[in-house]
Parts: structure tokens; sequence; C-alpha cells
């Protein structure tokens, strides 16, 4: 018998740790994806590696939703036992690999916010969110000047290699503006300090993302209509896809372990 | 028969040399003491709490570790033991000792560099080589076979090593 979903009450906190931890967790599955399967033996392990960085992030953000609920979850069953209506992921981190280039992409667009909202939240008033983002900070750094070196390379390479980067860049762009908003629930921790504003963090990361663009001698779309829903659980159809394999043994075996 | 009862002092000394002999099981030439992963010994009423720190968040070694500090305190008597993690103050390599950093040479791992270097986006950092000490090299992966290592080729004597990231 397979097992059921969780129930999880969101609160204020609970819900911003979730959706911080389900970012960390959707986005290193999706580089997970790529071992075995990159271009070059040193990218495959530095997707890898990337990844475990998330998902130590994950496990922090999901024990912490735990400690603050009081119901009896873990960071098992907040990762294994939810629906996908009830992960609150931005979209952006749950589109498919694609190529190299949309895979660099995406994983650019969320570094250089996440490198500038971890630094931001280190300054929390909530000891463990600081905590937690004092460790996400140093390897968010390192994640950005990864991808951004890539994003140069394959914009600045080859003629197919441009082709597939500025593609990449004009897909996925729509995703990028989830990451600023902020609903009634974080408005609220924002105004005790608990939360960082992350519209405040748009210039900064605009110029970053601008800047590297434009080495890479890529454009950024001119449109600014932006996709959002996966903040409250309404997602784009390849979440269900990866839920359906990240869960499928304990959804098929209940509490295996080994 | 002599009692000999000691004081807390004493006990908390030989869980702490207990704790701090138990090794990193990628970099088994360094201690959880020369690493600084080892932050606090605590002993209540004959019962020891270990707090340690992970170097990166994702790091599969703290399991490990948090195992062979139980069995370490175990064969020193300890019955019981418990150990923590804590996040804060965060861990930086700063936290690695004089002596680690010399072992993580003499292991053919470059040690890590000041912190204040690793901010620049498309920063060019000087490691020296662990083998022949020559400084032309050149970084092959920012991401190594573990979390906190990158990859680096030497250009004088051809060969590849470990760098131990600046974090």
């Amino acid at each position: 018998m397979a097992a059921a979903s969780i129930s999880v009450t969101e609160t204020p906190l609970v819900l911003y740790a979730l959706r911080r931890a389900d970012d960390a967790l959707i986005l290193g599955h999706r580089l997970s994806e790529w071992c075995g399967h990159a271009p070059a033996l040193e990218e495959d392990m530095a997707l890898a590696n990337m990844g475990l960085d998330l998902l130590g992030q994950a496990r922090e953000l999901y024990s912490y939703a735990a400690d603050v609920e009081g119901q009896g979850n873990d960071e098992d069953k907040f990762a294994y036992l939810r629906d996908v209506r009830q992960y609150r992921n931005l979209l952006l981190l749950e589109q498919p690999n694609g190529d190299f280039a949309r895979t660099m992409a995406r994983q650019f667009f969320y570094a250089a916010f996440a490198d500038l909202y971890w630094r931001a939240m280190m300054k929390s008033t909530d000891a463990t969110l600081a905590a937690i983002a004092a460790k996400s900070e140093k390897e968010s750094a390192y994640h950005l000047r990864h991808s951004s070196e890539w994003m140069v390379r394959l914009g600045d390479g080859t003629e197919e290699s441009h082709r597939r980067a500025q593609g990449a860049v004009d897909d996925l762009w729509a995703y990028t503006g989830e990451m600023f908003g902020v609903d009634e629930s974080e408005r609220a921790l924002i105004e005790r300090g608990v939360a960082v504003d992350p519209a405040t963090l748009h210039p900064q990361w605009l110029k970053t993302v601008s800047n590297v663009v434009g080495e890479a001698t890529l454009a950024l779309p001119k449109g600014g209509w932006m996709q959002q829903g996966g903040r409250s659980g309404r997602h784009s159809e390849h979440l269900g896809h990866l839920l359906s394999e990240l869960q499928s043994m304990q959804r098929t075996f209940p509490g295996a372990t080994w | 028969m002599v009692t000999v009862i000691r004081n807390d002092a004493d006990l908390r000394q030989r869980a702490w040399d207990a704790a701090a002999a138990v090794v990193d099981p990628e970099i088994p030439v360094l201690t959880i003491a020369d690493l600084g992963v080892l932050r606090d010994v605590a002993v209540t009423d004959g019962h020891v709490e270990v707090a340690i720190t992970p170097t990166y968040s994702g790091c599969p070694a703290m399991n490990m570790i948090t195992l062979e500090i139980e069995l370490a305190l175990e064969r020193e008597g300890f019955r019981n033991s418990k150990v923590r993690t804590v996040l804060s103050p965060a861990w930086t390599t700063d936290w690695m000792s004089e002596q680690g950093r010399q072992k993580l040479r003499e292991y053919g791992i470059a040690p890590p560099q000041a912190a204040s270097s690793r901010r620049a986006l498309f920063g060019v950092q000087q490691v020296a080589c662990p083998q022949c000490s020559s400084e032309d090299t050149e970084v092959l992966s920012e991401f190594g076979s573990t979390s906190c290592k990158a990859l680096w080729r030497c250009r004088s004597c051809r060969e590849p090593f470990d760098y131990f990231k600046c974090h």
C-alpha cells in the first residue's frame, strides 16, 4: 500500500522554511540527474557537489520547519510524503535540465539571487535561520562563480553554444520574477526582521546578471511578464514527474530504511 | 582498594582527548580537532555531550564522524554520550589549525588560502603545488572529489592535486 501524504500546519515561519527547503531540494535533485551524464568528468563532479550542498541546506531547513511546526513531521516526511500541490519551491528550479546551457542558465539566475539572499539573511533576527544562511552563503558564492564562468564560456563560445545559451536565457527569464515576490505570510516575517524582503535585492541581482550576460555576448529579454505560482503550490507539469521519481521508494515501501 | 575520584575537569579532558583524536574519514591525516569541526565537549553527571559543526552543509562525513565520536567515548568508558551539531558560528577554513594545514600539505592536499579571495567573481588564485611547491598551477575544476576540495594541476611537475577550498 502506498504511503499517504502528510498534512502540514503552515504557520508563516513553517511555510517560510519549507519554501527555502523545497527550493534547495528540487534544484539539488535536478543537478543530481546529471550524475553520470555531464559533458565532462569535472562537470559531473561539480554538479553533484552543488547538488550535495543544496541537499544539505534543504535538510537543515526541513529540520527547522519540523521543530517549529511540532507536529511530529521530520525532514524525510517533508521531502517524501508531500504531494506536488504541497511543494512550495520556485517554478524556475523545477524546470527540466534540458541541455547543459539550460542547466547553467537556471543555476546562474538562481545562484546570483541565492548568494545575495543568504548573505542578507545572516542578519535575520531568527538565530537558526541566520546560522543556516551563514553556511549557505559560502556555498552559493561557489555556485555563482561556477555558473557565471559557464555563461561566459557558452555565450562567448561557438555559434552553436551561443545559440543554445541565448535560447536558455530567453526561455527561463519569465521564471526569474518569482524570486523577488512576497505574500502576506512572508510580509509578516519581513516586518519582524526574521526574513529579508527579496525585492530589495533585485537591483544588485540585475546588475550581476547584466554584467555576466553582457560579458557572455548574450542579451536579456525585453519582456517584463513574469510567471508565478510555485510558492503557493501551483506548479508546472514538470514537478510531479520529478517527485514521482524522488518519492517512489518511500511511497511504495513506507518507512523503508537502509 | 583505592577509589580515584576524578573531578569534572579531568573527565572533560579525557572526553575531549578521545573525541579530538577522531579523524575525518575523507582526509584521515586530519583529526576533527585539526579541522576545527570539534567545537565543544561538556560533561554533566558523567555523561558527555559533544558539539561538532559541519564544514559544508551536505558533507556526508558528518554522520560517520558522529558515530566515530560515540565509539571513541564508549572505549574511554563513557556511556550514552550525545553528539549534537551546531551551525553557529559557521565553520570557515580559518578554524583549521596551523598543524592541520601542515599535515594537509604533507598528505598532498594544498591547504586553504585566506577566505578573502573567495568573493571575486572571476578571481585569480595562486595555489602552491603540495608536491613541488611551484606556484605555476591551474584549476581544473572548482569542485573535486569531496565537497571541501577543488581539483588543480601543477604545470611544473605535471601532477594533479586536491586543493582544500577556502571557505
